[in-house]
């Protein structure tokens, strides 16, 4: 194509999007000189350029818009809404024109004779019949804003303005399928020839010579070589520690630095702001807003969050479908809203940050909030869930339930919204790129998406492991922690239910994975040996579920730089891709919802059997009085528990810690003297007969600024439970007994312990003889 | 016409595929074994920072593995779907044949082999068999030859 029009094409293209948001804007600030004329000079600008081209159909489209501006400016009319839906069609009419020149090198058959007409009359007599809209050009057709002064912004903008005919990928590698853009060239200014007004040029624009464009390929390949001068870096830093020579080492400590910076800068040059995908929101909301009868005004909040290029175009489709989703379903009619005692107008907030090497965006209106017994009874509808499973659900399960596929709340469906496609794409699409969705909603409040995504994928941080002799690379965003059993332990340490290994990591029963078992690893000789000794346990979260991973040994981390696996190989699910290791090896990269899919931890249908120790807690949940109680042992077999908040700390002190004040056993704490009171001593339970070597545990209780230690026998777990006291007791120091896990169990009453200890908290500044003596 | 063909052996056999299709010729490499596939994956190799599938020739094609201890080459060609490695004894020479010596492979071949070779070149005194890469790296074949 002739390059004067494909620069016209993408100059065009770029101040058609930011027309949008301006003529949104102009909705709420009529009045506004400025953004006026900036709307009338850039309607100018692409008539005039037409006109030179030779595209007559749309300069006749740019041509009525511009005189019904022009009357706007003159201030002979006043904006209205009809005003702005009828400078909006237009501007979707030379979008969908601009599309055809790009296509075909003409601007097409359509005339849009009805426009013309409805803005004409605009003209006249200010006043229209409602009209019909033209359809938007789908989403990946419309093009990023170059509304920024930043030299990288202006560089990707360029990338993204190319249409992307091409579906969109979900790798950076898949970047590499758009259709190459325009050679370099200096960023376009509005040409002062077609600007009537200079003098009042957008303070928003760029100083010329500041920027250039650059081709998105060449950025991509640019990554690529710095992802393999990454991976060289790591060889020769290995390298260079086993050598003692100045001569290699510094120069090898200087290629580290400077490597590590190289590749920070490249990843800038693929960052781009959040606003290229929230600028097209208020125009959007708008939209949907009027096609249903609302009332909505939208805030954002860090706009100039920046995330990869890829990532931007993995999330834009997701983001917009929540966006209308919230209009759409969320938000009341301003009627019902008023009648609910809100304001007639919703609003809608999205805000994006970095949080720990991720993006956060969350999506919040103020609408009704998701009804989860809707959701319930649709899913019953629908057999996405049993009426077994229904039971046990737990309100944030039973949340989670819109991302199935053909799942649908809509009472009835719209244009926009509510076909039963949609929030399962939006799961979909956000996992695709490691990310992650949450939902949590209040009836009648409104409704919070939290969508969390990784800064860039080419380069992530990952745990090496090794199991049965290979190598394997877990992504750390999975990652929560790890845990050591000491060889000895391990028999015990992990329990089997029915054939299946789990842990109890702080009471709560973990599934074990065996990657060896998962992978079908053969053993050798060798690595069999690993076998009877210290385990190893990764845990991750895979969705909303932790499991354990169990490996035979932990290398350390490394930022690995992740490569797609051959097209042969794409159907394994348990890989996310490939890396190459410092030693010139490779390695797979495990995906760890993969893994955990494939090993049962997720069901695939995301339907989940909720075990039983949480079935126990969850089904009591719609009581009011819950309470997170500790479980503590006391003497051989006694089982109470404590309210959690009576706790200040858990702490195990060694037996040698304890030491004696008068009659009273006393420890060392945060820089004070803690009596020590066994519980089991005030209850007059026979103690457990133990090794007095043996560590104490202690749950410590604060009261008015002093401490004071119980000494139990065990820690058991911590539930939520409705304190029901069902036998009061007489006892001191016991409250009554309740039935938790099925077993009854006694509720202790620890200001009375305390007092029975003799332990006086009334005078503030007791010395500790009195303490004791007392 | 004439055509240049790569040559290897396998098991005794001469195969060849066109010079163009074929990106490089290296010794032995490390490899790492992907689990969970067919076995005529042999693994992932690292080739100058790209990541590549080796595929075992020998046992796509239904023959038994080389003698422990013998290390097989590997001729790197390109395909649809980016560069893939066979697995191969050893490499030939480079030979240039002509159209007219080319013939379709018999009715009587069964088995994989009958899938992946194209046709046969009679060359002087032997036998080159032309291999149908696209068919030797398919997917679906591969998995129909779970050893």
């Amino acid at each position: 194509m002739d390059d004067l029009i494909s620069d016209f094409l993408v100059e065009s293209n770029e101040n058609l999007d930011r027309l949008d948001s301006e003529l949104v804007k102009l909705e709420t600030d009529p009045a506004s000189q400025e953004l006026l004329s900036s709307i009338f000079r850039t309607i100018h600008t692409i008539k005039g350029s037409c006109g030179f081209l030779g595209f007559s159909k749309l300069e006749k489209v740019a041509h009525v818009g511009e005189s019904l501006l022009s009357r706007l400016r003159e201030g002979k009319l006043s904006l209205s809404p009809e005003f702005t839906t009828g400078l909006l069609a237009m501007v979707d009419a030379i979008r969908s024109m601009l599309g055809e020149i790009q296509k075909t090198g003409q601007d097409g058959n359509e005339t849009y004779p009805e426009l013309i007409e409805t803005l004409t009359k605009l003209q006249d007599q200010g006043q229209v019949p409602a009209l019909k809209p033209i359809p938007a050009p789908p989403m990946q057709e419309e093009i990023a804003n170059r509304n920024q002064a930043d030299f990288m912004q202006d560089v990707l903008a360029n990338a993204a303005t190319q249409p992307k005919d091409v579906p969109r990928t979900d790798s950076a590698a898949g970047a590499l399928n758009e259709p190459p853009p325009a050679s370099v060239h200096a960023a376009p200014e509005e040409s002062p020839a077609a600007n009537p007004h200079p003098q009042e040029e957008s303070k928003a624009s760029n100083v010329p010579g500041e920027t250039i464009r650059v081709d998105v390929h060449l950025l991509d390949r640019l990554m690529n070589l710095v992802g393999e001068l990454v991976l060289t870096r790591n060889q020769i830093t290995q390298f260079s520690a086993r050598q003692t020579d100045p001569n290699l080492v510094s120069p090898a400590q200087q290629l580290n630095l400077l490597t590590s910076e190289l590749q920070e800068e490249v990843m800038k040059t693929r960052m781009q702001p959040i606003s290229t995908i929230f600028d097209k929101f208020p125009r959007v909301v708008r939209d949907v807003a009027m096609g249903c009868g609302k009332q909505v005004s939208i805030e954002m909040m860090g706009k100039d969050t920046e995330l990869d290029k890829s990532l931007l175009e993995a999330i834009k489709d997701p983001l917009t479908h929540i966006v209308r989703n919230s209009v759409d379903h969320g938000i009341e009619t301003p009627e019902l809203r008023v009648a609910r005692g809100k304001r007639a107008e919703g609003h809608l907030k999205l805000r994006a940050c970095h949080e720990g090497g991720q993006v956060v965006i969350e999506i919040s209106d103020d609408g009704a909030g998701i009804d989860t017994s809707r959701v319930k009874n649709k899913a019953l509808e629908r057999g996405l869930i049993t009426p077994q499973q229904a039971v046990v659900m737990s309100e944030r399960e039973l949340l989670n339930l819109i991302f199935l596929p053909g799942f649908s709340t809509a009472e009835k469906i719209t244009n926009l919204s509510g076909r039963g496609v949609g929030m399962d794409v939006v799961k979909t699409n956000i996992d695709r790129v490691n990310g992650s969705v949450d939902i949590h909603s209040a009836m009648g409040s409104g409704t919070t998406i939290k969508i969390k995504i990784p800064l860039t994928l080419a380069i992530v941080p990952a745990l090496v492991v090794v199991c049965a002799g290979e190598r394997f690379a877990i992504p750390q965003v999975s990652l929560c922690e790890l845990v050591r059993i000491e060889a000895d332990a391990a028999n015990s340490k992990i329990e089997f239910v029915h054939g299946v290994p789990v842990y109890r990591l702080r009471g709560r029963l973990l599934p074990l994975v065996y990657l060896d078992q998962a992978l079908h690893l053969e053993r050798t000789a060798e690595s069999a040996a690993l076998l009877g000794a210290a385990a190893t346990i990764v845990v991750l979260q895979a969705d909303d579920r932790q499991f354990g991973l169990v490996v035979d040994e932990i290398i350390d981390t490394e930022e690995i730089v992740v490569k797609p696996l051959g097209k042969k190989l794409k159907g394994v699910k348990i890989f996310a891709g490939a890396t190459i290791m410092g030693d010139g090896r490779v390695a797979l990269i495990i995906d760890v919802l993969g893994l955990a899919q494939e090993a049962n931890i997720v069901s695939e249908v995301r339907s989940r059997n909720v075990s039983s120790h949480e079935e126990n807690t969850k089904a009591e949940e719609k009581g009011t009085n819950r309470q997170a109680l500790l479980l503590i042992q006391v003497g051989e077999q006694g089982r109470m528990a404590i309210p959690l908040d009576l706790v200040a700390r858990l702490e195990v002190f060694a037996s040698s810690a304890v030491e004696h004040s008068g009659f009273q056993n006393v420890t060392q704490y945060r820089g004070e003297i803690m009596p020590l009171v066994r519980v089991s001593d005030i209850l007059q339970i026979s103690a457990e007969e133990r090794d007095s070597n043996d560590p104490v545990q202690v749950v410590v209780y604060s009261e008015k600024g002093r401490r004071v230690g119980l000494v139990v026998d065990g820690i058991l777990d911590i539930v939520e439970e409705n304190v029901v006291i069902q036998n009061p007791s007489q006892r001191d120091g016991i409250r009554g007994s309740m039935v938790i896990q099925s077993r009854v169990t006694d509720l202790l009453d620890i200001p009375a312990i305390v007092r029975s200890a003799q332990i006086n908290f009334d005078h503030e500044q007791a010395p500790v003889e009195e303490l004791v003596s007392a | 016409m004439t055509q240049q063909f790569c040559t290897f052996f396998l098991d005794g056999y001469v195969f060849g595929v066109q010079v163009e299709q074929v990106r490089e010729v290296i010794r032995y490499q490390e490899m790492t074994r992907v689990p969970l596939v067919p076995a005529v994956v042999r693994g992932l190799i690292n080739l100058r920072g790209q990541i590549i599938t080796a595929i075992d020739l020998r046992r796509r094609l239904g023959m038994k593995d080389l003698p422990t201890g013998q290390l097989p080459m590997n001729v790197v060609v390109r395909t649809e779907d980016g560069a893939i490695s066979f697995l191969v004894d050893e490499i030939g020479d480079v030979i240039e044949v002509q159209d007219d010596t080319f013939e379709p492979v018999p009715e009587t071949l069964q088995g994989p082999a009958r899938e992946v070779v194209h046709g046969v070149h009679k060359l002087p005194g032997r036998l080159m068999l032309v291999l149908d890469i696209e068919r030797a790296v398919n997917p679906r074949d591969l998995n129909g030859h779970i050893v």
